[in-house]
């Protein structure tokens, strides 16, 4: 018997039906919502006159629009706080679980999903946000939807789905030290390109992937939509039972054993089939640094940026004011950005504070930021005292949320200015119109604050 | 509203000028820019489609776009291009964020059906939820109709999606590959909630059989 993919798993256990078309009813475990993509779906439901078809499936947190500071003070854009508004109103009228802003749990999305134990191993999960692949990393199948589908799936718990492709992305032996999940992710999509993934989930795995911790998992499957694919995937293995159990909304006594006899078969069978596999070796893969204006952009600390005649580097590298054949540690920074779903999880502020610890901001740096990913995520951090290392090194430690990855807040970068970010995407005024991004990893983002340029925190004197 | 009943316009065959946007990657950030995600509305973008690209100044949700300064190199501000409503464009279009904003903004600002090398999933099956016709086509017909467009002041398209042919005006036919069932849900205009609304019977079968097998996703 052929065997099947982690993904084929995943899929055949949510099939409601396959209809004649080639399009599949797909059942939906866990819906998680936010305040920007989902007010015209409530509003539909209504207009429709329909009802919330589970009410415990959902789960809402707002985190694109809320202020990183000062949050005492509430929102102060009207339109933004509407939006949290219109959330809250939702929520509290169809009953739906919600973290609000003066939760202590809230948080961005994909961080607070698995931290709460809403997000577990053989779940689909989905979002009005592309990040949703993040969840992946647990073992779960998770992929970001429209507005349209968050309806769809608030009446009916389904989605109408036509299944996707399978491939595996190997990456094989151990990765260099001080080399990161971002780096990895980052070397990945520079190698297959932002459209490498369109049409297929992605499963990773190899030596390089179990090595790395669930955090570090989540950073990988967060950027699979970079990579063009919805979702991205990682097997359950004894890592991912430890990281669920005992968070607070997972199985507990004896529903968590029956669960764990489930998940440990959550893995693609030896004899699964692909429609693609890549193979990649771990240890050919340095510090990353972006130079465009697509993740696909990309290149290791040490080199320059490319020549090339394609017109697509010419247009990206007049947006970055950067030129052909300029070495990555040339490039001077205005600001740092700590955070995001891909970046701002305890691990993250943990390898970042590591490299800070005792060192001072640049004169350079006009500001130098760091939002945790959630609220439990921030008091961890304060207990673990790497706020104080933060603080004292020159940094801001805000209150946790979306911030400067998307600058829906007033977090953001003013025309011109260049940021090292730990976010995942570094679009055309994606942090702000005329703002410059740089996307790198935690340690990568620390060390550029220190020194006001990149340099390549693997070398043990990169501070001299 | 009736099971089944239909919420989106059918997507009927119309002759639009067609506009190139002759680059590749182009994501859900530069089609509608974060600042306007925050409405919560459906409706209203049209004015701040491209905005970054379209103006020359920062533009503001809800700011009245009449009298702020156009960016003269951009397409869609082009006399000859401005009622297009077919855009033309390279690879990877809609990249990015999962926004539904992105094909509102370009239904309000009147486009109906984007021509493209490729497009990114999300986005791709965002349009047809709206109503609007994504056509991939290899990208040598992509390149010959851009050089089309540049050659002829209002150079035109004719979609027949119910033949699945695009025809210029010299009666060229440039025929295009879709899925039958997305096919039918724009010409028929469907309710897809409707219509898995009338399976509810199944979807709560299923949902019985599949709390036995994983009690543990419903005890939050």
């Amino acid at each position: 018997m052929i065997g099947k993919t982690l993904f084929d798993k995943l899929w055949d256990s949510h099939l409601v039906r396959e209809n004649e078309d080639g399009t599949s009813l797909l059942y939906i475990d866990r819906h998680l919502i936010h305040e920007v993509t989902s007010p015209q779906a409530f509003e539909g439901m209504r207009l429709a006159n329909r009802s919330l078809w589970r009410t415990e499936a959902n789960v809402a947190v707002p985190d694109h629009n809320i202020p990183t500071k000062d949050r005492e003070k509430g929102i102060e854009d009207p339109i933004s706080k509407l939006q949290v508004d219109t959330l809250d109103a939702n929520c509290d009228s169809f009953k739906i679980k919600e973290f609000k802003m003066s939760n202590p749990n809230q948080g961005i999305v994909h961080v607070i999903g698995p931290e709460q134990g809403l997000t577990l191993p053989g779940m689909t999960i989905v979002c009005g946000d592309s990040h949703t692949s993040t969840h992946g990393a647990l073992g779960a199948l998770a992929f970001g939807i429209g507005t349209s589908e968050v309806e769809h799936v608030l009446s009916t718990q389904c989605l109408i789905q036509q299944k996707t492709k399978n491939m595996l992305i190997k990456v094989n032996g151990e990765l260099k030290q001080g080399i990161t999940a971002k780096d990895l992710i980052l070397y990945i999509i520079g190698k297959i390109g932002t459209a490498g993934g369109t049409g297929y989930a992605i499963e990773f795995g190899g030596d390089a992937i179990k090595s790395l911790s669930m955090e570090g998992r989540m950073t990988v499957c967060n950027m699979t939509i970079e990579a063009g694919a919805r979702a991205g995937l990682i097997a359950v293995d004894q890592k991912t039972l430890d990281y669920v159990k005992d968070k607070p909304f997972s199985p507990k006594g004896a529903l968590w054993t029956e669960a764990c006899e489930y998940w440990e078969t959550l893995q693609s069978d030896e004899n699964a089939v692909f429609d693609k596999i890549i193979e990649f070796n771990a240890d050919k893969i340095n510090p990353m640094v972006t130079w465009g204006t697509s993740p696909e952009l990309v290149t290791d600390v040490e080199n320059e940026i490319p020549f090339s005649s394609n017109d697509k580097f010419q247009l990206a590298l007049n947006y970055m004011g950067l030129e052909m054949g300029m070495p990555i540690k040339n490039i001077l920074l205005d600001k740092i950005f700590i955070g995001s779903c891909t970046n701002s999880r305890i691990e993250d502020l943990r390898e970042a504070a590591k490299i800070v610890d005792g060192k001072k901001v640049s004169d350079s740096i006009k500001l130098a930021m760091v939002v945790p990913g959630s609220g439990p995520v921030k008091l961890q951090a304060e207990q673990e005292g790497l706020d104080k290392i933060f603080i004292n090194a020159g940094f801001e430690w805000r209150d946790p949320g979306c911030s400067m990855c998307l600058a829906m807040n007033a977090d953001r970068l003013e025309a011109g200015e260049r940021c090292a970010s730990t976010s995942n995407r570094n679009f055309e005024g994606r942090q702000g119109q005329g703002g410059r991004t740089h996307l790198v990893s935690p340690a990568m983002a620390a060390a550029a604050a220190i020194k006001g340029y990149f340099v390549n925190v693997t070398n043990a004197d990169w501070g001299n | 509203m009736q099971i089944g009943e239909i919420r989106m316009d059918k997507f009927q065959t119309f002759t639009g000028i067609v506009a190139p946007l002759d680059r590749a990657n182009i994501d859900t950030d530069a089609i509608i820019p974060k600042q306007f995600l925050k409405s919560i509305h459906r409706t209203g973008f049209g004015p701040y489609l491209f905005d970054e690209w379209r103006y020359l100044d920062h533009g503001e949700p809800g700011q009245d776009c009449s009298d702020r300064p156009l960016n003269q190199d951009f397409v869609l501000n082009q006399e000859r291009y401005r009622n297009a409503s077919i855009l033309l464009t390279r690879e990877n279009f809609g990249c990015g964020s999962s926004r539904e904003h992105a094909p509102w903004a370009l239904l309000d600002f009147g486009i109906k059906t984007i021509i493209a090398e490729s497009f990114a999933d999300i986005f791709y099956n965002n349009c047809f939820k709206n109503g609007i016709l994504p056509i991939a086509l290899p990208s040598e017909k992509v390149e010959s109709l851009i050089e089309k467009t540049k050659l002829n002041i209002g150079f035109s398209l004719k979609v027949e999606l119910d033949k699945q042919i695009l025809i210029d005006s010299n009666e060229t036919v440039i025929p295009f590959d879709i899925e039958s069932f997305r096919k039918d849900a724009l010409l028929n205009g469907l309710d897809e909630i409707g219509l898995t609304l009338s399976r509810v019977e199944e979807i709560k079968s299923f949902e019985i059989d599949h709390l036995k097998k994983y009690p543990w996703i419903f005890k939050s």
